[in-house]
């Protein structure tokens, strides 16, 4: 339970992240809170030549409002954003959703972009982002790209991001007036990787649903505001076509079970915020 | 802040301000920060468990946050603050208030999870302290899902935090 020998290197800036990458590329892997990423290197799962260690960076740790949207910078930590000032009125989304993430001492240390760059199909961060509408910059040397959620993630543990690209930031949609959030989760353990998890919001216009830990990747629909039947319906159609798989935790059957009664539950919760308003 | 790359065979020096102590001692690029506190320094108070950030036995503060040494690495750390278990006894070994508390409602029986447990409490405490905020018992409970206890089955844990929550 030892990581295998590598080359280390800090970097305190996106353009020395980046002009690392370019040189060394598909070798090197990205080290921010390292909470993922460290226990794969000491089940030696991953063997990198080379670590490119950007938790020291400063430029890198901003968490800002700009025009309608938080963004949050490679290194910023999630208990920096969890225990955010005004992160209730921000994104509530988040608020509901970090007492699910992991546990409070990884939170201390592991980073927003990392469990979004890491795309596991059942973390948080990731299904957040989706069911926000959010984005992620994505920066080669002096060149930055902003692609969408859903375009971001392409499967279990993978993503849209080039060898040679830095997931620069991440940017999370801001609640705007009228819209409710409601998310709910099902693990074995508290804080441990969720079976299943929704996130819910609704505005006047409809609901948006995303579903984690289901498919291989965070999966999202939008309805208009379904009630009763209606949204079983929809919610046991959505549930089918995330093509559960058994495995030995639980089987296919439950966890569609799961996405319709969390789904129900969140809709609810999220409803109830909109009208509460 | 330096760009050199370090190599992998070599061994470099590694200063942290431990428990308030300035100390030196010498890793490799890949010694995590559980081993280098153990081997390198002598502290043994930090225990190792799984190695891979699930039992929270090897916790400790960076910077006065608790987080897992077995998931940081040694030469991460140069230059920082690191608090270990060793730290939170005063002079002549008083016992500080939450390790007294662990004392009298027997929060501990082998003692393999209780320095990781000590050293997120004492941090997660404080934090809630300065916010004003009081936790419930569920909230306790939530914190210690960090960490796994093999012989209190977790009653005697809580037990102790809450009574210290609400002092």
């Amino acid at each position: 339970m030892k990581p295998a020998a590598f080359d280390y290197v800090r970097a305190d800036s996106a353009e020395a992240a980046c002009e690392l990458l370019a040189r060394h590329g598909e070798q090197a892997r990205i080290l921010a809170g390292g909470q993922s990423l460290m226990a794969v290197l000491n089940m030696r799962l991953a063997q990198p030549e080379m670590l490119i260690d950007i938790s020291r960076s400063v430029s890198l740790a901003r968490i800002e409002i700009r025009d309608g949207y938080l963004q949050v910078g490679a290194s910023a930590t999630q208990a920096e954003l969890e225990w955010r000032e005004g992160l209730a009125r921000e994104l509530p989304l988040l608020q509901l959703a970090f007492p699910h993430i992991s546990h409070f001492q990884i939170r201390n240390r592991g980073t927003v972009c990392g469990s979004i760059a890491h795309a596991d199909p059942s973390a948080e961060l990731p299904l957040c982002l989706l069911a926000l509408k959010g984005s992620v910059v994505l920066r080669r040397g002096t060149r930055q790209r902003l692609l969408p959620a859903d375009q971001f993630f392409t499967g279990m543990l993978s993503t849209a991001r080039a060898p040679d690209e830095l997931l620069e930031a991440v940017r999370f949609p801001l609640a705007r007036p009228g819209q409710g959030f409601g998310f709910r989760e099902f693990s074995r353990r508290h804080g441990d990787f969720a079976v299943c998890a929704v996130a819910a919001i609704a505005d006047a216009q409809g609901l948006r649903v995303a579903v984690g830990g289901v498919a291989d990747r965070p999966m999202v629909r939008e309805w208009p505001l379904l009630e009763g039947s209606a949204l079983d319906d929809a919610l046991n159609e959505f549930a089918w076509a995330l093509d559960a798989r058994d495995d030995p935790q639980i089987s296919a059957a439950s966890r569609r079970h799961l996405v319709r009664r969390l789904g129900r539950q969140a809709v609810a919760e999220a409803l109830q915020a909109r009208n509460s308003k | 802040m330096n760009h050199d790359i370090l190599g992998r065979q070599q061994l470099y020096p590694v200063t942290i301000e431990v428990n308030g102590r300035s100390r030196r001692g010498h890793s490799t690029t890949r010694m995590l920060l559980s081993d280098y506190l153990r081997h390198e320094l002598g502290l043994t108070g930090t225990h190792v468990g799984c190695e891979h950030g699930v039992c929270g036995a090897c916790t400790v503060q960076l910077d006065g946050v608790a987080c897992r040494s077995c998931l940081t690495l040694a030469v991460q750390a140069d230059g920082r603050r690191v608090d270990t278990v060793e730290s939170l006894a005063g002079e002549g070994g008083v016992l500080s208030e939450l390790q007294a508390a662990f004392k009298r409602h027997h929060a501990l029986q082998c003692g393999f999870c209780t320095a990781g447990i000590l050293m997120s409490s004492t941090d997660w405490l404080q934090r809630l302290r300065q916010q004003g905020r009081k936790p419930s018992e569920q909230d306790v409970r939530d914190m210690l899902s960090g960490h796994l206890c093999r012989c209190t089955g977790y009653a005697p844990i809580v037990k102790a935090l809450m009574e210290v929550a609400d002092a």
